[in-house]
């Protein structure tokens, strides 16, 4: 056992990246969910947008109409969802369910003659002086562009759920569609952005796993991190600081047991293996003890009757 | 008051199988209280949805201030100087008073300025309210302080209010209407709607009546009596209920001490709540919605367990007991919820009729359903209490609220209970089939059945009740007799105004 082999900073630095595409895909779910949408399609959006980063990355060479087109795949298929549940009126839950089966099966489909293909490199962030300072330069000037992105999508969905009118109306529709529809708020329409917003940040998130953490192309290789968004979400009492909070956490702590697996630590590879879920669901649990509570109109179906 | 504010000419709304609307016409001044009357189901809820632009007319027009005035949506109305307050609050519970506020109005200033904009103008009218408070943790009557604050931000020209009294105190009442009367001697036009017919005979100055879609005349309310104006919305004479004397049995149900804490985090715990009623008595439990109404309910129910002792039935103490066992004792309760508490909303009025009535009509041997004589039951209910349904296999979502409150009731009292507790027994359910329900509560006491009657409606509790208490914030007052209580002794009761205060200006 070895443990002066972890480097703490190049630590800090790869949680953030083992973290993004977590927290790119929960605080699209944190929106679409504060409009009341019950969307357990992320992992679908989320594979669908990988391969549709990963393929048109390698088609075009260009990594940053790879997280373009990700974006583009993963609102294109929330759509599906949408037809769904805001013209069909469906079930959400067996909708979501369903737009994740279909997301694996579509994006294996599309992903065919990619297994084994390399991806262009994305550049990482480079200010001189700034990247070079100790400690500080690694950890918060060396990333990718798409890290910081995912921060600012952060910030911005808080600011605008917070003090915005757009996000006051998003807030209402998904607090009491009937009240809001009462007032004269498009609740669909606003509903529709809301899920399409989700589909794109899951997409990116997909592609930031397929261009960036792994790059390269695998079936199934969200491997269940969409569901750890959804769930996310709830314990983050659909807060966007602690939605970045706790994928930070999970994030690090995943990054932290595969160091302790390859120091040789005496725990079973299961237990640290399983960690990371504990762990944040603990804390998050703890946290989300307030009173703050779900969208009261979350997953039910809105019908504008007369 | 010569000046027309809003002409109303031949507006007719159909739906499929039914005519909301039928050529209806009426004038509504400048600076007037216009009475809307009408039964359930008589269109006067279509009628004010077409006004605020919710609903289109099939044919017809209105005119507002001279000009052509068709609303496509309530934006549209809204801009026009149309403001509505809403039968059921369009409130959002988890939003603060200022951003439930700001949602109602088409360009909001900064939530600064609007918090100030709305302590002037609560204070103004006697409606005080805090801007940043959140409106799920607000009573009844603050929460209709906010949908008529957001009104009056928008400096309307006609207000229009449904039903706006049914929750209030007799002094919240008496508040708002003085808020109106400040706000017809400042030239706004109400469009009121109600029930209350009393409150209409002292607010009002015309009245429109309608019935079955049509206007069936025009009234000066101060100058037409109570019952007039009841029997041309019901299109013929009211029976008023009657009350038998009779004698009063032994102690059916006793509740001594019952303490129990409140399953929802907006609801209110019972404190302490003492109350004896006897056979063939009708205990009337009045108080502001919100002050533990439902929890009281759910506690006589058993879908609240208490302590063993703190509640005993004919001596027998039954507080462990879950609702089908009280149910077998005789115990039945009908809670104010239709919609998923009372009733299961996607399911026929046969299986309705069987929830709550397996247990003492026998509806079921060995686990499995008698489905006919479940439908029979259903169908005596339908008769007993003129439930207007195609017929029983029908989804109790299909009725309109008053036809499934007359539903919910008759299934209990048919089921010939020795203790009938029921909440709000003839909320939004019109006059004629209002009496017909009051009735029935009193035939049942006539035959020997403790009534508890939770209920906003004091009128009624007056009328059907032996005695009175009142419900503060989950403590229960001591029970007095019905007969001479005044109004105000009754407000007090109930814990006063609950920070109301009189207009200032």
């Amino acid at each position: 056992m070895d443990l002066s082999a972890i480097n703490p900073i190049l630590l800090i630095a790869s949680l953030m990246v083992a973290a993004t595409p977590l927290l790119l895909a929960a605080v699209g779910e944190l929106v679409v969910e504060k409009a009341g949408v019950l969307n357990l399609g992320v992992e679908g959006m989320m594979i669908v947008g990988a391969i549709s980063g990963f393929s048109i990355a390698v088609e075009t060479g260009s990594p940053w109409l790879g997280f373009l087109a990700s974006a583009v795949g993963g609102a294109v298929l929330s759509l599906l969802f949408v037809i769904l549940t805001q013209v069909a009126l469906a079930n959400q839950v067996a909708s979501g369910l369903a737009l994740t089966l279909f997301g694996l099966g579509i994006s294996s489909l599309m992903g065919q003659s990619y297994v084994g293909v390399k991806p262009p490199a994305t550049p990482d962030l480079y200010i001189p002086i700034l990247s070079d300072i100790p400690v500080i330069g690694p950890i918060v000037f060396s990333h990718d562009l798409i890290l910081y992105l995912g921060i600012m999508i952060v910030a911005a969905v808080w600011a605008t759920l917070k003090y915005t009118r757009v996000g006051l109306i998003l807030r209402a529709v998904g607090e009491n569609h009937d009240a809001a529809h009462a007032l004269g708020y498009k609740v669909v329409r606003i509903r529709i952005m809301a899920i399409m917003f989700g589909g794109a940040c899951a997409g990116l998130g997909g592609a930031y796993i397929s261009l960036i953490r792994v790059p390269q192309w695998t079936e199934g290789m969200t491997a269940g991190i969409g569901w750890i968004a959804l769930a996310l979400v709830v314990f983050a009492s659909w807060k966007p600081w602690r939605v970045l909070l706790g994928a930070y956490l999970f994030g690090g702590i995943t990054v932290l047991q595969l160091n302790l697996q390859a120091a040789g630590v005496a725990i079973p590879v299961e237990y640290l293996a399983m960690s990371p879920y504990i762990i944040t669901i603990l804390v998050l649990v703890i946290l989300s003890a307030d009173k703050s509570s779900a969208p009261a109109s979350l997953g039910r179906i809105f019908h504008a009757s007369h | 008051m010569t000046d027309t504010l809003l002409s109303i000419r031949g507006l007719t709304k159909a739906y499929p199988g039914v005519v909301a609307n039928n050529d209806v016409s009426f004038d509504i001044g400048v600076g007037e209280v216009h009475a809307l009357l009408g039964e359930n189901g008589a269109g006067k809820s279509t009628l004010v949805k077409m006004i605020y632009g919710l609903v289109k007319p099939d044919t017809g027009e209105m005119v507002l201030r001279g000009q052509p005035f068709a609303p496509p949506e309530p934006r549209a109305a809204r801009a026009d100087g149309i403001a509505m307050v809403f039968q059921h609050f369009s409130l959002f519970d988890a939003l603060n008073v200022a951003e439930n506020i700001a949602l109602g109005m088409e360009t909001p200033p900064p939530m600064r300025d609007l918090a100030a904009r709305i302590r002037e103008v609560s204070e103004t009218y006697g409606l005080p309210l805090d801007p940043f408070r959140t409106v799920g943790d607000l009573s009844a009557g603050e929460r209709q302080r906010v949908e008529i604050i957001r009104c009056l931000l928008q400096d309307p020209k006609l207000l229009i209010m449904d039903e706006p009294t049914s929750v209030l105190t007799p002094q919240e009442v008496e508040i708002l209407f003085q808020t109106l009367n400040k706000l017809r001697s400042e030239g706004t036009s109400i469009l009121y709607i109600s029930h209350k017919l009393e409150e209409i005979r002292t607010l009002c100055d015309t009245a429109t009546i309608l019935r079955l879609g049509q206007k069936v005349g025009t009234c000066v309310p101060a100058k037409t009596t109570a019952r007039d104006m009841a029997e041309m919305m019901v299109g013929s004479t009211l029976h008023t209920p009657e009350r038998a004397g009779r004698d009063l049995g032994e102690v059916a149900l006793d509740v001594s001490g019952l303490s129990v804490p409140s399953p929802s985090a907006f609801g209110t715990a019972l404190k302490n709540v003492h109350l004896v009623v006897r056979q063939g008595e009708v205990l009337g439990i009045g108080g502001v919605a919100g002050n533990g109404q439902d929890e009281l309910l759910n506690a006589l129910s058993g879908e609240v367990r208490s302590e063993n002792g703190a509640i005993k039935m004919l001596g027998d103490p039954i507080g462990k007991l879950g609702p089908k066992a009280r149910r077998g004792l005789g115990l039945l309760t009908a809670p104010e919820e239709r919609l998923g508490h009372a009733a299961a909303p996607d399911m026929s009025l046969t299986e309705n009729a069987l929830l709550t009535g397996s247990v003492r009509e026998n509806l079921e041997t060995r686990g499995f359903l008698k489905w006919g004589a479940a439908q029979d039951f259903a169908e005596r209910i339908i008769n007993a209490f003129d439930v207007r349904t195609p017929g029983p296999s029908n989804v109790a979502r299909s009725l309109s609220g008053g036809n499934l409150q007359k539903f919910v009731i008759g299934r209990e009292v048919l089921q010939n209970p020795k203790v009938l507790v029921v909440n709000q027994p003839t909320w939004g359910v019109d006059a004629s089939a209002a009496a017909s329900i009051r009735q029935a509560i009193l035939d049942l006491a006539a035959e020997g059945c403790a009534v508890v009657c939770i209920s906003q409606d004091l009128d009624e509790l007056m009328e059907i009740s032996d005695r009175f208490a009142a419900l503060n914030e989950g403590r229960l007052s001591a029970p007095k007799p019905t007969q001479g209580l005044s109004v105000d002794e009754i407000g007090l009761m109930m814990g006063g105004a609950h920070g109301m205060e009189v207009a200032h200006v």
